[in-house]
């Protein structure tokens, strides 16, 4: 049963075009995180789903009512904010309570409802307290009870954890994944950070420029990015990409001839100038590399070592690339070292269009 | 697909933020009624004979011909160039010295700074009786000055015609300087503090600091400052009447009192409208620049 | 704002330089100077007459007498009243309280309408009165006299209300515009997520979290329309007139002999109100006044 439906939606502020005839299907239950660079779109987006932005065109449905010209309020949404925005001069119980009390609902419902949630959220000590006297992890709980006292069909979350420092984001983060995995509401999460994104979603809309480029499984983004873009967005280190041309069974670029193996095009192989990318863990180095179908031996420039794994950094055929080594790879700038890579795993774009191939 | 009516449609732009628009209308009646309405209202009947009632009988620029051969109106408009500029002069040095002597770390700076500004929160009109008694030639400075015993001693500023405008200025920036050196202080302590450091590795004097340094930065600072005390000088009327009444004779008349007599004790509408649209013209030339330096070239969020 | 607590200036040297006497020096002239005139409104009011005519301005007073008070608050004339500055002190209270009280809700509405509610439109107003406050009151005075008289409120206390209400409008929602968009915008979202509207963001999320700037607003307003004179000699009668008015009538009158101390004693009774206000005050009229300088 489909929680949201987004249906052309377009967002006009005077001639600039902010969102650009956006669809979008979520699936009760589902997960969805937009991802992109800050001014593509996403919060934006957000806000139009959650009643606080007025749309040009378009339509929005959330559990099959067309809630385009609804107040916030009247949507059955719930939102959780970067700052958390909780009512400083109110306790935790007020905080709570405050979208219910303007629902003008019974003070013992309101009371048990809050009661409920500082349980399901594990808040129940905190009820007197002021926000001011919360640390962040508390802050958030206490936003995400705002949302679940009202008992919302679906969460919104704009980027929730982008305040915070390394540590407790990632804390944070298990703790959302947790939430979703018990509560099972549709939620829709917005980010720029690829990690939170990979981790949380069931499915990633990564945007850009008011349009959703890819939509899509986080594996699937991965593996099989729809454009170029999308293959650079995605992925830490970045992808390596290459320019230059598919002629038959290779691809050609300056000086190296790359075979162009078992790799599944789309839509037929044609000669045609073209992108590869490869991602920097899809190169193996030393005896794996020796059987792969393309190989060559490199002189390692520049090492990383990051403890999981060790990163360098060195040229192929003229192009910088960067590979991701084990890290107990024990390599020294200055050796060389053979490497290679399957071109299967990677992808070709049009140079043109910069679509899959 | 069940889809609950009225939340589909797209309201009238016109309901949209209704409250928002209710709330605002105070605003908008003040903006459009006042400031607007009556502006233009007082410029149209300028050209008008109007005497003791408003009338549009036009007369084209009569009103203004008369006032720029009436005596009292020149004597108003040379009392404000000098009191003008001379307040304007003085109180942006005065108020950027007293912050830079306060600035430098000084201790009980809130006493002195409470001390400073406490004319500030005084009316003009009791500056301007206080004043009248201290510069009150009998029992005022001119006559401590004379007991202490340098008998020739004058200093009689509002009872001499040729410098009385100059008595009001010194109870004029009495009270307004204070106000100046608090934007200053507050704009000094804006600038960040490794500027001072970075003068001082460079061995730069700290008085050249703050020639070279400190005060082209605090441009905006200034900019406002000088906004605030022309505009106040265009308005200055209360201290006038308190001070000296015009007086001796009309030698320190200014325009917004010839406005209000010509309005309200003498009849002569039309004379008042012009001369306050005058008043009008002259506000605008100062803020043109202003408004120039401030919004053109680039557009602030 | 920049917080103006903390002094930044260069570091000061030994305690007892010659620099540091010379600044010392300097600034304890200059407060001299500027309490100098507060000083000679005291001594001056202690004083009986003899005295003021044997002596100067800046002598203390010899004998100390309360009689120029008593006369100033409950005997001065003006014109054939002679019922003392205690008139003009209670119509001035009855002027302020329903003027601050009213120009401060409406500015705070305007200023939360225009910080979180923008509608079409609202930029253009409110920047016709941001200019508005630099045009020259004294353009707008015969028409607003025309428009009272057609409400029935010329010479009356409400319609001086009105005036200040007008004329505090541009200042006081600058603030508070300035103020609420200070403000993060996510409360705002969140209270509109929680089915808050219009008027429950202002009073149950706004105004709970806007104290200090009331405040400031009340410090500006009660200190401006206590000082006023314009307005009230032209919108009010004389048996309204507010304190300003009366004192300078008092002072100023050409009949009979000049009462110097009970001039002084008068001229001191109407200042208190706002010199109460700021001493009391402090950081906030600073800030006020500051908030209220530093437009834009």
């Amino acid at each position: 049963m489909t929680s949201v439906l987004v249906k052309d939606l377009t967002l006009k502020f005077g001639a600039l075009t902010v969102l650009d005839t956006l669809n979008i299907d979520i699936p009760e239950g589902e997960f969805l995180v937009l991802l992109g660079a800050s001014g593509c779109g996403k919060s934006t987006l957000l806000n139009c789903i959650a009643g606080l932005l007025d749309v040009t065109d378009g339509e929005i449905h959330i559990n099959d009512r067309n809630v385009t010209w609804a107040e916030p309020s009247e949507r059955g949404i719930g939102m959780v904010f970067q700052s958390y925005a909780l009512y400083p001069q109110m306790t935790v119980a007020g905080n709570l309570s405050f979208g219910l009390r303007n629902a003008r609902m019974p003070k013992d419902e309101i009371a048990a409802r809050v009661a409920r949630a500082a349980e399901v959220l594990q808040i129940e000590p905190l009820l007197d307290r002021k926000p001011a006297a919360l640390s962040g992890g508390q802050r958030q709980r206490v936003a995400i009870g705002r949302a679940l006292v009202r008992d919302v069909d679906v969460f919104l979350f704009d980027e929730p954890l982008s305040n915070l420092d390394a540590k407790l984001r990632a804390d944070l983060r298990v703790e959302i994944k947790r939430l979703h995995h018990n509560l099972k509401n549709t939620m829709i999460y917005v980010t720029h950070d690829q990690v939170e994104a990979m981790t949380l979603a069931d499915r990633i809309a990564i945007m850009k420029g008011g349009v959703i480029q890819q939509l899509d499984t986080p594996t699937e983004i991965y593996n099989r990015p729809i454009n170029k873009y999308v293959a650079g967005f995605i992925g830490s280190p970045e992808i390596n990409f290459f320019e230059g041309r598919i002629e038959g069974n290779h691809f050609v670029t300056d000086d190296l001839n790359i075979p162009l193996a078992e790799y599944a095009f789309q839509s037929g192989k044609l000669d045609r100038p073209a992108w590869f990318g490869i991602r920097p863990e899809h190169i193996l180095s030393g005896d794996m590399a020796r059987d792969l179908p393309f190989s060559q031996e490199v002189e390692i420039e520049i090492v990383e070592p990051m403890g999981s794994d060790t990163l360098a950094w060195t040229t192929l055929g003229g192009h910088p690339l960067r590979i991701r080594m084990d890290g107990q790879a024990a390599v020294a700038s200055g050796t060389r070292l053979l490497v290679g890579f399957d071109p299967a795993r990677g992808s070709f774009f049009d140079a043109a269009s910069e679509l899959r191939l | 697909m069940a889809t609950s009516p009225g939340t589909s449609k797209r309201p009238m732009r016109l309901l949209r933020n209704l409250n928002a628009k209710i709330a605002s209308i105070p605003m908008v009646a003040t903006a459009l009624v006042i400031f607007v309405g009556c502006t233009l209202w007082t410029v149209v009947y300028s050209f008008t004979d109007s005497k003791l009632l408003p009338r549009l009988n036009f007369v084209g620029f009569d009103q203004y011909d008369r006032l720029w051969g009436t005596r009292r109106w020149l004597v108003s408009i040379e009392n404000l160039a000098w009191y003008g500029v001379c307040s304007l002069i003085l109180t942006l040095v005065i108020g950027f010295t007293l912050a830079a002597l306060l600035d430098r770390k000084v201790r009980f700076e809130n006493t002195f700074r409470t001390i400073l500004l406490y004319p500030f929160a005084l009316s003009f009109i009791v500056t301007g009786l206080v004043w009248q008694w201290i510069l009150n030639p009998d029992f005022g400075v001119q006559q401590v000055v004379r007991d202490w015993g340098w008998t020739s001693f004058t200093f009689d500023p509002l009872y001499n015609p040729d410098i009385v405008i100059f008595g009001i200025l010194i109870a004029g920036i009495w009270q307004g300087s204070g106000l100046i050196m608090v934007i200053m202080l507050a704009g000094l302590r804006g600038i960040d503090e490794d500027i001072w450091k970075a003068a001082r590795v460079d061995g730069i004097p700290t008085w050249k600091t703050y020639v070279v340094v400190i005060i082209p930065m605090m441009r905006p600072v200034f900019v406002t400052a000088l906004v605030l005390i022309a505009s106040g000088i265009v308005k200055v009327y209360d201290l006038v009447v308190a001070q000296t009444s015009g007086g001796p004779g009309i030698a320190s008349e200014v325009p917004a009192k010839y406005v209000y007599d010509k309005m309200f004790a003498s009849q002569n509408l039309a004379q008042g409208f012009a001369a306050s649209t005058m008043m009008l013209v002259s506000v605008i030339i100062i803020l043109i620049p202003w408004a120039y330096l401030e919004f053109g070239g680039k557009k602030r969020g | 704002m920049v917080d103006a607590s903390q002094p930044r200036g260069p570091k000061p040297r030994k305690r007892l330089s010659r620099g540091n006497i010379m600044l010392y020096g300097t600034l304890i002239v200059v407060a001299m100077y500027y309490a100098l005139p507060l000083y000679v409104m005291i001594v001056t009011s202690l004083k009986g007459m003899p005295e003021i005519r044997m002596g100067n301005v800046f002598s203390p007073p010899v004998e100390i007498t309360f009689q120029p008070w008593v006369k100033a608050w409950s005997e001065a004339c003006t014109g054939i009243n002679c019922d003392g500055l205690s008139r003009g002190f209670w119509n001035s209270v009855q002027i302020l309280v329903p003027s601050v009280f009213l120009s401060i809700i409406i500015a705070s509405i305007n200023g939360y309408a225009l910080a979180n509610w923008r509608f079409k439109g609202a930029d253009v107003f409110f920047t016709i009165l941001i200019l508005g406050a630099f045009i020259p009151y004294q353009v707008m005075l015969y028409p607003i006299v025309i428009i009272l008289r057609e409400m029935g409120l010329y010479g009356s206390l409400w319609g001086l209300v009105l005036v200040h209400t007008v004329f505090g409008m541009p200042i006081l929602t600058l603030l508070f515009r300035n103020y609420f968009t200070a403000i993060p915008e996510e409360l705002f979202k969140a209270a509109r997520v929680d089915g808050a509207g219009f008027w429950g963001i202002y009073f149950r999320i706004m105004l709970p979290m806007s104290l200090p700037i009331f405040v400031v607003a009340m410090i500006l307003q009660v200190t401006g329309i206590w000082n006023d004179f314009l307005f009230g000699v032209i919108y009010t009668r004389p048996e309204i007139y507010p304190m300003t008015v009366q004192l300078n009538n008092i002072v100023n009158s050409v009949q009979g002999v000049k009462e110097y101390n009970v001039n002084m004693a008068a001229t001191l009774l109407t200042g208190l109100v706002p010199l109460t206000i700021y001493f009391v005050s402090g950081k906030l009229f600073v800030r006020g006044i500051a908030a209220g300088a530093v437009k834009g």
